[in-house]
């Protein structure tokens, strides 16, 4: 900015204080509506949030009692909300590994092939465009314990059926798969662009320098090049997965016997179904915080990057 | 692995005989993974599809082939265009998904542009604003803005559904980041000539951020066709609901009686994207990741 103004043929004085006045104004103008959106969606809600969680209010309730922090100590007690936090973890301790290793096996596995490499890249990434609502309904008939070709091919190997999600032990775990099946293609590609800005003749300088098995290339050159690509896809992974809500809203509702309760179900559930609104608040809260933990994490780690 | 192992003349023990061997044994490995996976991943699609056009008979049937002996699939799709307004939940999606992007993109594109390129009052504050906008998930503001909405009467209606969206701090970001790169002798030059500084967005900055907006719009369309959560809040009123909740609405009416209309009913409802997504892949990848640009 500065810059074109220095090599800008000077102005009078006068005019260039005008001019100064109109970029003023113009700036003002047009991040208002922005700003007014902004406040509107965001900062008013955030701050009335706040207020809602130190208060009982239930929707449509006359009067409004303060609790203070009675409503972070109650969530700390419940063993609901204490299950769907745990249940929340274990899912994503589950995807985290699943879609950021697989991602980057298939990334790597694919970067040199030259003439499959467009049909696999469509394949594993398909579930990212498409609708999770309507794939979780297909997901749960190919789970069907009777009618389910997977518990299909289970009998014809002689081997016990599985109720995959009305099975308690099962419930996590097969969840945690489509998770996985909807996020690996996501991984992948951000893995293959890390991967396409490593200079080619690292791993030609490597070859000659007696790094021969591709093992050995991949954990002297790619895997550390790859840094922060890596930590960047572990944290947008995880919060995707701490957002886990669609499949669990659809398939399971929390079932069975609360196995499936995920830490935005039970503020659904909360909110909008019991209308605890000061409750709800304080999960809402609860959920941010750890939302704000992974995203301080990568702006650290972004700020780390800029250096680097 | 490597492609200049095989070409290269071989050393010490590694005859080029066995070097041959090794690829082609390398190869076979890492395509047997990748088609594993790659069949993971299509089993619902094929799945769906192959559902979709079966009777009822078969689809019951314990011994299940994977192609259809007899073919119903008019009747499947027949069953979910009119059991539900499957088409409605499409024009719904169509139109929510337009309504928040045409507005996205008015508020954004100036406001980028005033952050990237206009010094004024505010614009430090604006900026971590959006900065800290970018870290709060819609879930977070939704409680307050669920009640506000109530409070005027206005839940069930396509302004509810839209309105959380208007504002998309990430669109604000990434224009910015589109915009600084802009050179500022054009802009200079065209102040010169007396251009406003709307001119100077929309007629001069704008056509040279295409492929940024395209990308964008890509993620935005994607985002808001597949969204779950917000409509579930404000929509109870089946003629308004987008494709997933539809979805979701027809599948709890159905509970599972009848798979081959519910997956004729998934492969309507994931039809539109998977097309474009086909058609056009490189922009959709490129759409997609973009929050992974962020």
């Amino acid at each position: 900015m500065t810059n074109a103004i220095a090599a800008a043929p000077p102005l009078p004085v006068v005019r260039g204080k005008r001019l100064q006045l109109i970029e003023s104004l113009a700036g003002v103008g047009f991040a208002f509506p922005a700003f007014l959106l902004l406040l509107l969606i965001n900062l008013v809600p955030l701050v009335v949030l706040v207020y809602l969680s130190f208060t009982d209010y239930e929707l449509g309730a006359v009067d409004i009692g303060f609790l203070g922090l009675d409503n972070f100590r109650k969530a700390l007690a419940d063993p609901v909300f204490r299950r769907s936090l745990a249940n929340t973890f274990v899912y994503v301790a589950i995807v985290l590994p699943g879609a950021v290793g697989l991602g980057l096996l298939i990334a790597v596995l694919l970067h040199r092939r030259k003439r499959t490499r467009s049909f696999y890249e469509v394949v594993y990434f398909l579930p990212v465009t498409s609708t999770l609502i309507a794939m979780a309904t297909v997901w749960q008939f190919i789970l069907h314990p009777r009618l389910g070709p997977v518990n299909g091919v289970l009998r014809g190997l002689g081997l016990p059926e599985i109720a995959f999600l009305t099975e308690p032990a099962y419930v996590l775990p097969t969840l945690a798969a489509i998770g996985i099946w909807q996020l690996v293609g996501f991984n992948m590609v951000l893995f293959l662009a890390g991967l396409s800005a490593i200079p080619r003749d690292l791993y030609e300088a490597a070859e000659i320098d007696g790094c021969q098995r591709g093992i050995d290339r991949f954990l002297t050159i790619t895997w550390p090049l790859l840094g922060p690509t890596t930590m960047f896809v572990i944290v947008t992974t995880s919060i995707t997965a701490i957002k886990v809500f669609d499949t669990v809203a659809v398939l399971t509702r929390g079932g069975p016997m609360g196995r499936s309760e995920v830490l935005l179900y039970a503020i659904y559930l909360e909110g909008y179904q019991y209308f605890h609104m000061g409750y709800a608040a304080a999960l809402t809260l609860i959920f941010l915080a750890f939302v704000l933990l992974f995203s301080i994490f990568q702006y650290f780690f972004l700020e780390r990057r800029v250096h680097y | 692995m490597t492609p200049t192992a095989a070409s290269r003349p071989a050393a010490g023990p590694i005859t080029p005989l066995r070097a041959l061997v090794r690829r082609a044994a390398t190869l076979l490995v890492v395509h047997a993974f990748l088609i594993a996976g790659a069949v993971f991943i299509l089993l619902p699609f094929v799945w769906m599809l192959i559902t979709s056009i079966k009777s009822p008979s078969e689809i019951f049937d314990v011994d299940f082939s994977l192609w259809p002996k007899q073919f119903n699939a008019v009747e499947n799709y027949g069953t979910a265009l009119n059991s539900v307004p499957l088409l409605r939940f499409a024009l719904n999606g169509v139109i929510v998904c337009v309504g928040i992007l045409v507005v996205q993109l008015l508020v954004a594109i100036p406001c980028a542009y005033a952050l990237a390129k206009l010094r004024f009052p505010g614009r430090g504050t604006m900026l971590a604003l959006v900065l800290m906008g970018l870290c709060i998930p819609i879930q977070v503001p939704a409680l307050p803005l669920y009640m506000g909405l109530a409070k005027l009467g206005l839940l069930n209606t396509y302004f509810a559904i839209m309105m959380p969206f208007f504002l998309s701090v990430f669109a604000i970001f990434l224009f910015r980041q589109f915009f600084k790169s802009y050179p500022d002798e054009i802009i200079h030059a065209a102040r010169l000539d007396g251009m406003s500084e709307f001119e100077i967005v929309w007629r001069i900055v704008v056509p040279s951020a295409w492929p940024a907006i395209a990308a964008f719009s890509v993620f935005s369309i994607v985002a808001h066709w597949n969204d779950l959560y917000w409509p579930l809040i404000v929509v109870s009123d089946t003629n308004l609901a987008t494709p997933p909740l539809g979805m979701m609405f027809f599948a709890s009416a159905e509970t599972g009686a009848n798979y081959g209309a519910l997956t004729a009913a998934a492969t309507v409802i994931t039809a539109p994207l998977v097309i474009a997504f086909l058609v056009a892949r490189r922009r959709f990848i490129e759409g997609i990741t973009m929050t992974g640009i962020k």
